[in-house]
């Protein structure tokens, strides 16, 4: 795409197009599964394609892995886990998992080109938070490798065993590296199951593996679809199911695993309330607000998808919102200017447009961004629901795209029971200069991680994760290993 | 001159500090383990139950409202209240169990010192599993253990005060509200231990116990949508079943596993939940 795609109202002083080469990311046109060290075809040879939802072209195609190649997978790490892994002592766990990290340091660049081919999110944002993080997450727990027993979860700490991974496809090398890096610390050996529409990454991270030296099967990755995740939750030999996704399938995991000695962790989904008070600072809230719900397109289980702005500052919050909304460059997800990327896949972008069409049905005023969209490709300009009831779908159901709800209140007390109204709890925001009021916000919000004038931080020593139907289990921090220990 | 007669007491159900019949107006009897009559115990309904969680919730914000220490001296002061009523919860505990006096008692003992190891968690359990979390960036950031919420236990069905104890007592001192199903056939000790609640300034409805069938109220509990987390430790074999019915909204469940006992902090740890607060710093 080299046409500008954004109309901007400062005319000639508008960027130019500043794409990143997609060349760099060095794509094979097809993946095996990797098992045992190696790439490997599928039993039944069967491959899918992962498409640029940017362009709607096919970036590669990769093997879908049935039950056979699951229990392939999951042998092998029986197998690693026993013979080998079990028998790495802890400092040496620790140095292959800071070999990794510098490893995905070295390769950034390209990791952060695949990642925005593969997802569509903006390239600036694969670049500065996707790809950093990832490596940081592998260096933070490396050094927990041989400190296990100074964790603080009793005594002896041991490994589980086998972990099954599944993640999702909003942070494909994040989560991937979420998942791995405590587990592989802890002692355990992998199974991990990408996303279906965004496999790649993992793959080259698998490749990274190898480049490591880290000894074979210790991670296995079998890419497919539900049929393949299903298969790892029901496999006898694994110990540990973690599970990032939407809280329907966390259910539906939950039940099947729940008659089995399996250990759980479920991250689900999130409608985070974003809560401003009157006396925040507005130029700094209008940016926390655009980040938190259109940071990746909204694509974020904590996502500031529920603004909640007290009554006296109301109109003057929307109003600067609006005109900060406009200003958004939607487009080229390569392109280094390009704030709001392509939707991840048609199914997504189906569901965001019948959400929003529920908040028009039901009454909410929408304000959508006037930004030209590209012709191929899903997209979705950012939008804006006021006038939006606590009882309306846009307020209760998590759309997991660029729309934002917005509703009021007067009191601290009012805003803490809006927020706590929904049955997730994964993440929110406050905004205010008063130190006290936040505290006394935070102490009463029900979520998982709390964020005081910012939004959407993550930190590979902070624990994160929700209550309530947004899951359990802490990924990040010291917390963040018990997720993978006996203890 | 005639012997005097015993005045003989009424097992209720406690519900937000009261000690009502169950709603439905039935009961059942409880035989001691010798197979003699002992009581008829209230036999709570679905509706008793979900009156509970009612109370619970209602109850747990004012509970983890208070400081730790206060939390941690209310437990203390039930220790308290069972010294003095050891030898009636030894009675019932070896009448229920039948075992010889002196075990009961030291059962009862036993239980008693948990309460207090508990009630001396209340303000450390924050340090312990909290923490302050070095991000990179220019923030303060903790994470502190704040209680699941309402908390849904189907007690131990043979250890009538030691099992009841473990499960409620570790809900309890970390900031929940517990609705206990006790031990179906053996429920007088844990009726008893929790009717000194009463006297022990918790605010009613942290406790709350419902006697009865456990296979009538077990799924009930661990189905209500207001529980966020369920101790499936007297459920026996409908155990699987009711964990399956936990995942309907996501709960947290516990299950017993061997060895258990070696690690203590596993109870304080399975209905707490990390808070995480990044606060930016700043000029």
């Amino acid at each position: 795409m080299t046409e500008p795609s954004h109309t901007s109202p400062l005319g000639a002083l508008a960027y130019d197009a500043a794409p990143e080469s997609a060349s760099i990311a060095h794509l094979a046109p097809s993946y095996g599964l990797f098992l045992d060290g190696q790439f490997t075809p599928a039993g039944s040879h069967a491959q899918f394609a992962s498409l640029n939802p940017a362009t709607e072209e096919t970036l590669a195609t990769v093997a879908l892995a049935s039950a056979s190649d699951v229990d392939r997978a999951v042998v092998s790490a029986r197998r690693a886990y026993e013979r080998v892994w079990s028998k790495t002592t802890g400092a040496e766990r620790a140095k292959y998992l800071f070999r990794i990290a510098r490893l995905i340091q070295e390769r950034s660049r390209e990791l952060a080109v695949v990642e925005t081919l593969d997802n569509g999110k903006p390239i600036r944002e694969s670049r500065d938070v996707d790809v950093p993080l990832a490596a940081a997450h592998f260096f933070y727990y490396a050094g927990w490798a041989d400190k296990l027993e100074h964790s603080g979860f009793g005594p002896h700490p041991r490994p589980l065993g086998v972990a099954g991974q599944i993640i999702p496809w909003n942070f494909p090398l994040l989560m991937a590296a979420w998942k791995l890096a405590p587990a592989l610390a802890a002692g355990n050996t992998c199974v991990l199951k990408p996303a279906e529409t965004t496999p790649l990454s993992a793959l080259v991270l698998a490749e990274i593996f190898q480049q490591a030296g880290l000894p074979d099967g210790v991670v296995n990755i079998v890419t497919g679809d539900g049929t393949t995740g299903a298969a790892l939750v029901d496999h006898p030999g694994v110990d540990k199911i973690a599970f990032t996704g939407s809280t329907a399938v966390g259910r539906m995991i939950q039940e099947r695993v729940a008659g089995s000695a399996k250990r759980l962790t479920l991250e689900l989904g999130g409608k985070g309330a974003n809560i401003v008070f009157e006396d925040a600072p507005i130029d700094e809230v209008i940016e926390g607000i655009v980040d938190g719900i259109f940071f990746n397109q909204g694509h974020v289980c904590c996502a500031g998808s529920r603004l909640l702005v007290q009554e006296s500052v109301a109109d003057e919050v929307l109003r600067r919102l609006l005109r900060r909304v406009d200003q958004l460059r939607v487009g080229d997800p390569m392109d280094k200017n390009t704030d709001v990327g392509a939707i991840n896949s048609a199914a997504q972008l189906e569901r965001i447009r019948e959400l929003a069409a529920w908040g028009e049905r039901e009454g909410a005023t929408r304000y959508t961004s006037a930004c030209a969209l590209p012709d191929k490709g899903y997209w979705f300009a950012p939008t804006v629901f006021a006038d939006v009831a606590q009882s309306h779908r846009i307020a209760r159901d998590e759309i997991f795209g660029p729309v934002l709800s917005v509703l009021t209140f007067r009191t601290p007390d009012e805003a803490v029971a809006k927020a706590n109204n929904s049955k997730y709890g994964l993440a929110c925001g406050v905004w205010s200069e008063k130190g006290s009021r936040t505290l006394w916000v935070a102490q009463r919000l029900r979520a998982g991680v709390i964020w005081a004038n910012t939004y959407n931080k993550f930190d590979p020593t902070s624990p994160f994760g929700g209550v309530r139907e947004s899951g359990f289990g802490r990924e990040g921090g010291r917390q963040g290993l018990e997720a993978y220990l006996d203890v | 001159m005639s012997e005097r007669l015993d005045v003989k007491k009424t097992y209720k159900l406690i519900i937000n500090g009261a000690f009502p019949r169950s709603e439905s107006g039935r009961s059942y009897p409880v035989a001691t383990a010798g197979g003699d009559f002992l009581a008829n115990v209230a036999q709570g309904s679905r509706k008793d139950v979900r009156d509970a969680v009612v109370a619970a919730r209602a109850a747990q914000a004012k509970w983890w409202g208070a400081s730790a220490y206060l939390r941690g001296q209310v437990l203390y002061r039930w220790a308290e209240m069972a010294e003095s009523r050891r030898s009636e919860l030894a009675d019932h505990v070896g009448l229920a169990e039948g075992l010889k006096k002196k075990d009961a008692q030291l059962s009862v003992a036993r239980a008693i010192d948990r309460i207090v190891w508990y009630a001396g968690w209340t303000d450390k359990v924050t340090q312990v599993l909290g923490g302050a979390n070095p991000v990179a960036g220019p923030f303060f950031n903790f994470s502190l253990p704040v209680p699941s919420g309402v908390i849904g236990v189907v007690a131990h069905q043979e250890s009538s005060l030691e099992g009841f104890v473990e499960s409620v007592a570790a809900p309890i001192c970390v900031g929940n509200a517990v609705v206990a199903l006790a031990s179906e056939h053996r429920p007088s000790p844990a009726v008893i231990l929790t009717e000194m609640t009463a006297t022990s300034d918790f605010p009613g409805g942290v406790l709350n116990v419902v006697t009865g069938v456990t296979a009538e109220l077990a799924g009930h509990l661990v189905a209500h949508e207001d529980v966020d987390g369920v101790d499936l430790t007297g459920a026996g074999e409908s155990s699987d079943d009711l964990a399956r019915r936990a995942a309907g909204s996501i709960k947290r469940v516990y299950r017993p596993r061997p060895h258990d006992e070696e690690n203590p902090l596993r109870r304080l740890r399975t209905f707490v939940e990390t808070s995480t607060v990044w606060h930016t710093i700043g000029q």
